[in-house]
């Protein structure tokens, strides 16, 4: 009895410091990039400026004025609003119909989907900038919108095939007795059934969006460049540009960290659905 | 609405915009892609002088400098017109020069092109044409702290020998007190280590390819120099020298950590410690090619529509006239001009008056020969003007890295490098 209220007791205290050193240590850095964005680019690499210093306003003024910081946030939410919408406007379908009318083949086409993100990027970047050239989609909205949903559609039909599993079968069916259409049973069945799973995974496809980095770079220049781009243009080889490039950085986070703060029960419940059965 | 009358719509959409912008023919905006570092920067600010005084809307699109290369080159090399001005290094300018990647340069005679300094000149050239217009230049030198080497009872001269050099960064070296006798390049990259170290092994008499482009990274030249600058770092840097670049040396400098940094002569525009000396770069009998030779330089993709207009910008952004704007700007001032491009900007009283550096730089600058000779049978000091350079100087980089972590024996590591660069020359069919 002694070792189980020993047990108990440890355990009570022992966890939530243990969540909390966990927690500060994945907060740390970002704590430390809003730090250093209200530093001058001098001030942020000396050592007696570490904790105290005369916090500044200089890099986020210097990033609305010269930086045209606001049209790269709107480029930002239009992709990746854009992008969540048909991708999730194609994932629902393709889950519905893997989900409740599988065949032999769709185990084996959920693999390829999969399969189609362990190909490196880099390995398709000059096709893709030739192709977009060519169509004279280079640096547009569509172009972007259109690669971002192709990135992430994988990951959404198997999230999306994994929720639509645990809703029972019969209910389905039951619709379709009633003369519900297709069309119908998604609208009007599945889809307010299944509204948790689809809103926290619209909200992690979101998050890929607006994080993407790597093509949102190479396959813009000025009309569709978004957040990424700016932070990309901010990193210097020559100079310790510590201050300018954090307040960028934190900018380009803000609005995510902030979406993520209130939707964290749909973001927990959306990593770690599945995972303990 | 189907996905090909989408695409149809976005790419007439995509032609009415273009034209719309230009269709009285006067050009309204010009897109320039940059890097990403402080003079560059600082002009966006400058160059609003000239869109007032011409109407052009200048949209710059600043990017790291392995991104730009990235994109530039695919941009230029399939005739994208993405941008109208492209920012190229030293390395690109003459061979996309010769492939009619980039158009020349003909500037006014107000211009005054004799007054570019004649190795930056000559090293954006090929076959006597200037392709690319030097924004700022560099060569390199070693940037010391007088005072700690007073203490130590020691002196570096202009070319010391590398004996004397080790023997400073020994005299200095105090890991107790945290400060460590030499910093320098140790990071991977063909622009980072390398660029160090080839400087090095030219000061031995040594280079990277023979006459018929071999590369020769197996002779007693590398080998001397290998073994010397990873006794000197391994000895007396910072620990984790094999991660460190021009910036995190800058941190490390400007933290008091440095007894001695030697690297290009942009740094001395950053350092904000006192008591900092200059001396020309060390060598070990073979002072040509110790200088290392850079530019970041604007130019003009071939094909462009609106060349006329983009060198007109050029012309501004390069002009003896721009340096006077910089100097006088009052978000800016003298010691923010950029440097190493014109003999003319030396010569400017309130420019030497707070530019310690400046006699040290352009003495660095004047005596970096890029050409070709009978030692080193290409262009280029730090690197070689070939466009394969890149893929050989990576594969090198790597394994100077593993012989200064301890990982490889500089041997193993000098014969893992020259089959690994004899690979590359061979699949390109140089012989």
């Amino acid at each position: 009895m002694a070792i189980v209220a020993h047990t108990s007791k440890s355990s009570r205290f022992g966890r939530p410091v243990l969540a909390w050193i966990v927690g500060l240590l994945f907060f740390f850095p970002i704590f430390w990039l809003v730090l250093t964005s209200f530093k001058t680019d001098a001030d942020a690499v000396k050592p007696e400026f570490l904790i105290w210093f005369t916090p500044t306003l200089e890099n986020y003024l210097n990033m609305t004025d010269n930086y045209d910081y606001w049209r790269f946030a709107q480029n930002s939410v239009i992709t990746s609003v854009l992008a969540t919408v048909f991708t999730l406007a194609v994932g629902i379908p393709s889950a519905y119909a893997m989900a409740f009318n599988p065949t032999r083949a769709t185990k084996d086409i959920l693999m390829w989907m999969l399969s189609t993100k362990m190909l490196p990027a880099a390995a398709v970047l000059y096709p893709m900038t030739f192709l977009a050239k060519s169509l004279g989609l280079f640096d547009t909205h569509f172009l972007i919108v259109l690669v971002l949903s192709l990135i992430n559609l994988p990951i959404v039909v198997w999230m999306l095939f994994t929720y639509f599993k645990e809703i029972p079968k019969d209910i389905i069916e039951a619709g379709k007795m009633d003369g519900v259409n297709t069309w119908g049973e998604i609208r009007e069945i599945l889809i307010p059934l299944a509204w948790g799973g689809i809103a926290s995974t619209a909200l992690l496809c979101f998050i890929f969006c607006w994080n993407e980095a790597y093509w949102t770079v190479r396959l813009t220049t000025i009309d569709a460049a978004t957040l990424s781009k700016l932070i990309e243009g901010n990193r210097a080889p020559e100079g310790l540009f510590f201050g300018r490039l954090s307040a960028v950085s934190t900018a380009a986070i803000a609005p995510i960290v902030v979406l993520g703060w209130f939707c964290q029960k749909q973001l927990v419940q959306g990593l770690t659905f599945g995972a303990v059965k | 609405m189907s996905l090909k009358h989408t695409m149809l719509g976005a790419t007439a959409l995509t032609f009415v915009a273009a034209g719309g912008a230009f269709a009285d023919g006067h050009v309204s905006e010009l897109t320039i892609a940059i890097v990403n570092n402080g003079h560059m920067i600082n002009m966006q600010t400058v160059a609003e002088a000239y869109t007032e005084e011409t109407g052009v809307k200048l949209n710059w699109v600043s990017l790291e400098e392995g991104v730009l290369r990235e994109q530039v080159t695919s941009d230029t090399a399939t005739g994208g017109g993405q941008y109208d001005i492209i920012n190229i290094g030293m390395q690109e300018a003459p061979i996309w020069g010769q492939a009619g990647w980039i158009e020349p340069l003909n500037f006014s005679d107000d211009y005054d092109v004799e007054d570019i300094l004649p190795a930056m000149r000559g090293g954006l050239s090929a076959d006597g044409t200037l392709y690319a217009a030097p924004f700022y230049g560099e060569s390199s030198m070693v940037m010391y702290r007088k005072d700690l080497a007073d203490a130590a009872g020691v002196a570096i001269t202009d070319n010391d020998s590398w004996e004397n050099i080790t023997a400073a960064a020994a005299a200095m070296h105090n890991p107790d007190a945290g400060v460590y006798g030499a910093c320098l390049r140790g990071k991977p990259g063909w622009g980072d280590n390398m660029a160090f170290i080839t400087t090095v092994v030219n000061s031995y008499g040594g280079a990277w390819f023979d006459a018929e482009m071999k590369p020769v990274l197996d002779s007693d030249e590398w080998n001397a120099a290998i073994n010397m600058y990873v006794d000197l770092l391994g000895s007396y840097g910072p620990p984790g020298s094999e991660g460190n670049s021009f910036n995190e040396i800058l941190a490390l400098y400007n933290e008091g950590k440095c007894g001695m940094w030697i690297d290009a002569t942009i740094a001395a525009s950053f350092l904000e410690v006192d008591g900092v000396a200059y001396a020309q770069s060390p060598n070990a009998g073979n002072p040509v090619g110790a200088n290392w030779l850079w530019a970041w330089a604007m130019a003009v993709p071939a094909g462009a529509p609106h060349a006329e207009a983009s060198m007109d910008f050029i012309e501004w952004a390069t002009s003896k006239e721009y340096i006077q704007a910089v100097g006088n700007h009052p978000d800016f001032g003298w010691g923010s001009v950029p440097t190493g491009t014109r003999a003319s900007t030396y010569a400017i009283p309130e420019f030497q008056a707070v530019a310690a550096f400046a006699d040290a730089e352009m003495k660095a600058i004047e005596s970096a020969a890029p050409q070709a000779t009978d030692i080193k049978p290409y262009v280029g000091v730090q690197f070689a003007s070939i466009p394969e350079f890149p893929e050989v100087g990576s594969a090198v980089a790597q394994e100077m890295a593993a012989a200064l972590s301890g990982a490889k024996t500089v041997e193993e590591a000098l014969e893992d490098a020259q089959s690994a660069a004899d690979a590359i020359m061979r699949e390109a069919g140089y012989y």
